[in-house]
């Protein structure tokens, strides 16, 4: 009996090691998403749309022949177990390209690993530091914050804002917003008057704004991902401050919408164009791309279309389109993402240089505002 | 201005109590008649929330939240039955130990049922940025209903444990479990009954201040320290302490706020419960001669 145990072992292994022999005529991308646990809103439209594409990419016949295979890990935002799986992606599973992680914390952790194992990395999530010091394997899809940042500065100065207050969560999206705002405002001529952090899971927040209403600010920005972002905009009006209300891209969330019922009405924030696709003229040259990615996540799975989704979409398609341009070579996959230009994605037409390893600039960012319940393009 | 601010902080601070109160007059109603701590109280508060949210897509707004309430009453009973009314004479410790697996159990279970999405009932009166004014002061009109609505339930509470058969065996079993059973009080269903209206308790604030705070399937753990704290600093076992201490910290951490970063908030009430452990473990209100008979 024990015999037969080990047999048995022994043949499994042949199997795993012997697996990618079979199948050598396919790209193997792993993915590395928060599909599950706090970040899930991340993860799972990124899983979700990758799924998606691979099996678009497959039933086309592959890139070049070639089909992908897809090894989604699932991180649940742990930093630990992101580094754990991109060692197993990257030394046992032997993949081409890695995509993600969700969130910044995570990327940070695994961005030597990649570089090291000279894997391509694609990361999904926001911050700066992830491309800037640039290193060479690592990309990354999303809009910068700091970009974000100098949008709403932008838009404060036509509305001749100068004095702001400045409420931000206690985490690590809360933090890399509030370092920016706090870095650039000088440079736009604008003070900062009221500089709160709250908590993650704060239940309330009129004593906060109440303190913002104190200093006799022009208008607020909140910087935060959590349902709190919701919470702070009726705090805000329920205390009758009717000063103009500033968010983050975190804000790109119909259901934060949903949730702030009246007092969305009128919030302003920088996003990408995704949320308002339908409504963009036809000139625009991202409409086709937005159009088409909004309609087939919607029709498969029946749920709205996100920004955090699309984020994962450029990331799959620049890489099938650098694959499908230089074949199966990394070294050379990697040096045509670098030279990479005028791809169109959802976060924006990407630019890539050996310089900058995000690729979009300011315009990637549009000003949008809600209005009746729905995101639309913000006009003055 | 300054008035203005003072009171529109102290508004602040009555909403944070309110919700504080409700779910430490939970915690005491168990400690009451079990001798325990029932880590779970916070969960019952999310259940109410999170059911009447989901039951209000069907029925008006009154029918699913009293709905909301019985069913999470009867998950109350449920879960005393299953879980702790067999055990016979358990040590503190393994109560307290049960409690908080049971707590992690149903916020488990809340996200399988509801997953990770934030719900909210909207509010019973007015929008979202409707408020009345006071001289410049003003309040959502869905603070006025929880502070009433909390004022309903301490007042009825005080009623029923004063003045009705069953208020007045379950203060019997709180006092003297053995005595009272001598007494041919059925001991055991006072548990149970004590764990229901708890959890109903639990989730008629759940319901209530779910306009205010958002409920979702995490929400509870949070609920459950500040309530715990608001429980130790009234006295345990006191309900109307409950108030008044869930009414001290709310106030103290709204007005940290107005001279201090909010990020201290939370530390304030950690500061004060561990204050209040080392040097008053009967708490403000509580009886020290009192306290020393009991176990726990």
């Amino acid at each position: 009996m024990r015999i037969f145990k080990l047999l048995t072992v022994v043949v499994a292994c042949f199997a795993l090691f012997a697996a990618p022999v079979f199948a050598a005529e396919t790209v193997k991308v792993g993915a590395l998403l928060a599909v599950t646990g706090p970040a899930s809103f991340l993860g799972a439209p990124e899983a979700k749309t990758l799924e998606m594409l691979v099996e678009e990419i497959n039933a086309k016949g592959g890139i070049n022949g070639k089909k992908i295979e897809l090894i989604i890990k699932d991180t649940q935002a742990s930093p630990e177990k992101a580094v754990s799986f991109a060692k197993q992606l990257i030394d046992e599973e032997k993949v081409f390209a890695i995509i993600g992680p969700s969130t910044s914390g995570e990327t940070m952790q695994i961005k030597n690993i990649a570089e090291a194992g000279k894997t391509l990395l694609l990361s999904c999530a926001a911050a700066e530091v992830i491309v800037n010091p640039v290193a060479k394997y690592v990309f990354k899809t999303p809009q910068m914050d700091k970009h974000a940042v100098i949008r709403i500065f932008q838009q404060m100065k036509k509305m001749n804002i100068s004095k702001i207050g400045v409420l931000s969560s206690n985490t690590g999206f809360g933090k890399a917003g509030k370092e920016q705002i706090e870095k650039i405002a000088p440079e736009h001529g604008i003070q900062i008057l009221v500089n709160e952090v709250y908590d993650k899971a704060a239940t309330d927040l009129t004593a906060e704004v109440t303190k913002v209403k104190a200093a006799n600010v022009q208008a607020v920005i909140n910087w935060s991902i959590e349902p709190a972002q919701a919470i702070v905009i009726k705090n805000i009006r329920q205390i009758g401050l009717t000063i103009p209300v500033f968010q983050s891209h975190g804000f790109g969330n119909i259901n934060y919408v949903k949730a702030a019922g009246a007092a969305a009405e009128g919030v302003i924030f920088p996003a990408g164009r995704l949320l308002v696709a339908d409504t963009l003229s036809d000139k625009n040259p991202q409409k086709a791309v937005l159009v088409d990615y909004k309609k087939k996540y919607e029709a498969k799975y029946k749920e709205d279309v996100s920004t955090f989704g699309g984020h994962g979409y450029d990331a799959m398609m620049i890489l099938a389109k650098a694959v499908e341009k230089a074949g199966a070579d990394k070294e050379k996959v990697r040096d045509t993402i670098e030279t990479m230009k005028g791809f169109v994605g959802t976060a924006g037409v990407f630019n890539f240089s050996a310089e900058d390893h995000n690729g979009l600039d300011l315009n990637a960012f549009e000003m949008l505002t809600v209005k009746d319940g729905k995101f639309v393009v913000y006009e003055k | 201005m300054f008035l203005e601010l003072f009171f529109q902080y102290l508004v602040a601070g009555l909403t944070y109590g309110t919700i504080y109160a409700i779910v430490g007059i939970g915690f005491n109603i168990v400690y009451n008649t079990t001798g325990i701590i029932n880590f779970a109280q916070g969960e019952f508060v999310m259940l109410g929330g999170m059911i009447a949210v989901s039951l209000h897509s069907l029925l008006p707004l009154p029918i699913a939240i009293a709905a909301a309430v019985v069913l999470t009453m009867a998950i109350g009973a449920l879960i005393e039955m299953t879980f702790i009314r067999w055990l016979v004479k358990p040590a503190v410790l393994r109560m307290i130990i049960i409690t908080i697996g049971i707590s992690i159990l149903v916020r488990e279970a809340a996200l399988h049922l509801w997953g990770e999405s934030v719900r909210s009932l909207p509010y019973f009166t007015g929008n979202e940025i409707s408020a009345f004014s006071f001289g410049g002061v003003r309040v959502s009109p869905q603070v006025l209903w929880t502070l009433g609505i909390c004022s309903v339930i301490v007042i009825s509470l005080n009623l029923f444990f004063k003045y009705t058969m069953l208020g007045r065996e379950m203060r019997a079993c709180a006092s003297n479990r053995d005595a009272a059973a001598l007494c041919g009080i059925p001991t055991r269903n006072m548990v149970t009954l004590s764990f229901a209206l708890a959890a109903g308790i639990g989730a008629l604030a759940g319901a209530v201040v779910s306009p205010i705070t958002q409920t979702s399937y995490s929400i509870g753990t949070g609920l459950a320290i500040k309530g715990f704290t608001v429980a130790i600093l009234g006295g345990l076992g006191n309900s109307m302490a409950a108030v008044a201490a869930g009414f001290i910290l709310g106030i103290l951490e709204s007005f940290s706020i107005w001279v201090m970063p909010t990020a201290y908030k939370d530390a304030i009430a950690i500061t004060i419960l561990l204050a209040m452990l080392f040097v008053r473990p009967s708490g403000l209100f509580g009886n020290k001669e009192a306290f020393r008979l009991k176990d726990f």
